[in-house]
């Protein structure tokens, strides 16, 4: 049975003159000691359903379990206490600004009636874990953000709990930030067991600490699944978008350009896969050929230790030309798709 | 310059002075604070929305502020001597004082609470923080430097009102201005006793931008 389970979820915001669904039958299922990505543009509908799985959010409709046990029919007693199980951290870390670092992670205990002494002695340990001891007696406003972050993760885990939410943990931090606090989140994965959610819009986090991944638009679940295969073969086009907006923000514009250029051309998309990505196929192709394909996108990475990759070639107008090409490229074992207009 | 007997009289004022802002202060934040606290959580944006109880705090708050210092006063009075057993006096004057501090308090509470960044009472929400906890050990520390000019302010303005309840004879340093120096045209008795008006408004400012300054470690 899946640690988290999110049947059929509908969530509408009602204001005077406007009526949002930014929840529509979203299904899904977490499985214990994951770390499992939610990924979407920024309206998407992500946060919001982080905020279903503890119940910040109250769905309009569908149910959310954990551990078996539905959330929707707790009464609010136990639901305080479900709490416990489920810790979150937040883009803007969301410490308390008139209490020092100590007294922060103490909080959620000193919640739960912990005694103050007890509470202190395990926020030390946890400080400890992060990385933070010598800051105990700092104040908030003191700390850089990847501090305050490690912060609000040490807060995290004072509960013992069994699953972390991250909402956008890492946008506000630089990208050495981000990775020191992606590897932390990872160690405490491997560390405590505990289940991860991670809420982005940054596709390179998605690739560096998660194993499944859910694509989010316009609040609907588009595409689910292993990250691996999901880099390898995006289904949708929200998925491909995310994809190739990974990582480059200057292809934008002058790509969108060269496309419109090359509108009539009929174009492939090239999937890599295992060690391929380091054989020179394409120029071998060229050389075998002797006719130039136009290379429009190339993108190859590191998922999960394994080479990933893609290519969208431009292919000559010659039909025959165009098969040739394409024969060979599946010689060699890689998989090819055609592609239209909006890659 | 002044004899001892118009400087013990000063002296005598400037006692009551305090005691009436201080203990009406004292008593305003009573009454005043919860009714803040409740005002801030009611609301439809606050953690514990309640439409009906938003709209009568509000209400009340907005009927309170509305009326005159001066009319409260003499309106109160049947309830001053309920109260106190007599309708003069510094002790008297309180009643009506409190009455008027209780929502102008309840307003600056629910000013300096709104201040609160929602993302930290979200935080505390998440690690199953009931509302009670997020008032107390959320709400009230996040904020307490607002608070503390919030009482700052306070003292300054219940100060102001006390010495027009002089006019009533509310005793005090307003009832000694008025009557020496208004009604009997003795100037250097007002000018001192505004002076020494000044200076106490100078004083409870000074020391409550201090401790708020203090207190807050956001930098």
């Amino acid at each position: 049975m899946a640690q988290i389970e999110v049947r059929h979820l509908t969530k509408i915001f009602t204001s005077k003159d406007a009526k949002v669904d930014a929840l529509k039958d979203i299904s899904l299922e977490i499985e214990q000691g994951d770390i499992y990505g939610i990924i979407g543009m920024s309206g998407a509908g992500k946060s919001t359903l982080v905020r279903c799985l503890n119940y910040l959010e109250k769905p309009t409709k569908g149910e959310v379990l954990v551990d078996g046990k539905e959330l929707g029919a707790m009464s609010e007693k136990e639901l305080l206490k479900q709490r416990k199980d489920i810790a979150m951290i937040f883009q803007h870390f969301n410490l308390l600004m008139q209490k020092n670092v100590v007294d922060n992670v103490s909080f959620p205990l000193l919640i739960q009636g912990v005694k103050k002494k007890e509470a202190r002695r395990k926020a030390k340990e946890l400080l400890g874990i992060v990385g933070l001891e010598e800051k105990e007696q700092s104040y908030p406003a003191q700390l850089s953000g990847g501090q305050k972050q490690r912060v609000a993760i040490a807060r995290a885990l004072a509960s013992d709990p069994r699953i972390l939410l991250c909402d956008e943990a890492t946008s506000a931090l630089d990208p050495q930030t981000t990775a020191s606090i992606l590897d932390l989140l990872k160690d405490i994965n491997q560390r405590f067991g505990i289940t991860i959610v991670i809420i982005t819009h940054q596709m390179s986090v998605i690739r560096k600490i998660c194993s499944r991944v859910a694509i989010m638009a316009q609040g609907e679940i588009k595409e689910h699944g292993l990250v691996e295969e999901i880099f390898s073969h995006p289904k949708t086009r929200e998925a491909r978008e995310l994809i190739l907006k990974d990582s480059d923000g200057e292809h934008g514009d002058t790509a969108g350009r060269t496309q419109d250029r090359l509108m009539e051309a009929k174009k492939i998309r090239i999937v890599f896969s295992e060690n391929s990505s380091f054989e020179p196929v394409i120029a071998n192709m060229v050389l075998k050929t002797g006719r130039p394909v136009n290379i429009l996108r190339a993108d190859t990475k590191n998922v999960g230790g394994i080479a990933k990759g893609e290519m969208i070639l431009g292919l000559p107008d010659d039909e025959k030309l165009q098969k040739e090409i394409e024969d060979y490229i599946t010689e060699r074992g890689l998989e090819i798709e055609e592609v239209t207009g909006d890659v | 310059m002044f004899s001892s007997e118009v400087i013990q009289m000063l002296v005598r004022g400037i006692g009551e002075t305090l005691y009436m802002t201080l203990a009406s202060t004292l008593f305003g934040y009573l009454f005043g604070l919860p009714m803040g606290i409740l005002l801030t959580i009611s609301d439809k944006e606050g953690i514990k929305p309640n439409w009906a109880l938003y709209k009568v705090l509000d209400v009340i708050a907005n009927i309170v502020r509305s009326v005159p210092f001066l009319i409260l006063l003499i309106v109160l009075i049947p309830f001053t001597r309920m109260i106190v057993g007599k309708s003069y006096g510094s002790t008297a004057t309180i009643v009506p004082l409190v009455a008027a501090a209780v929502p102008y308090i309840a307003r600056m509470v629910e000013s300096s609470l709104r201040e609160v960044d929602a993302g930290v009472i979200e935080a505390a929400r998440s690690m199953g923080a009931s509302t009670f906890t997020i008032v107390t050990k959320v709400l009230l520390v996040e904020a307490r430097t607002s608070l503390i000019v919030g009482v700052t302010i306070t003292l300054g303005t219940i100060l102001g009102y006390s010495a027009m309840a002089g006019t009533v004879g509310g005793g005090g340093l307003g009832d000694i201005a008025i009557r020496y120096g208004y009604h009997r045209y003795e100037a250097d008795i007002m000018a001192v006793t505004v002076v020494l008006l000044i200076l106490l408004v100078q004083i409870f400012q000074t020391i409550g931008m201090k401790l708020s300054v203090h207190l807050d470690k956001r930098k």
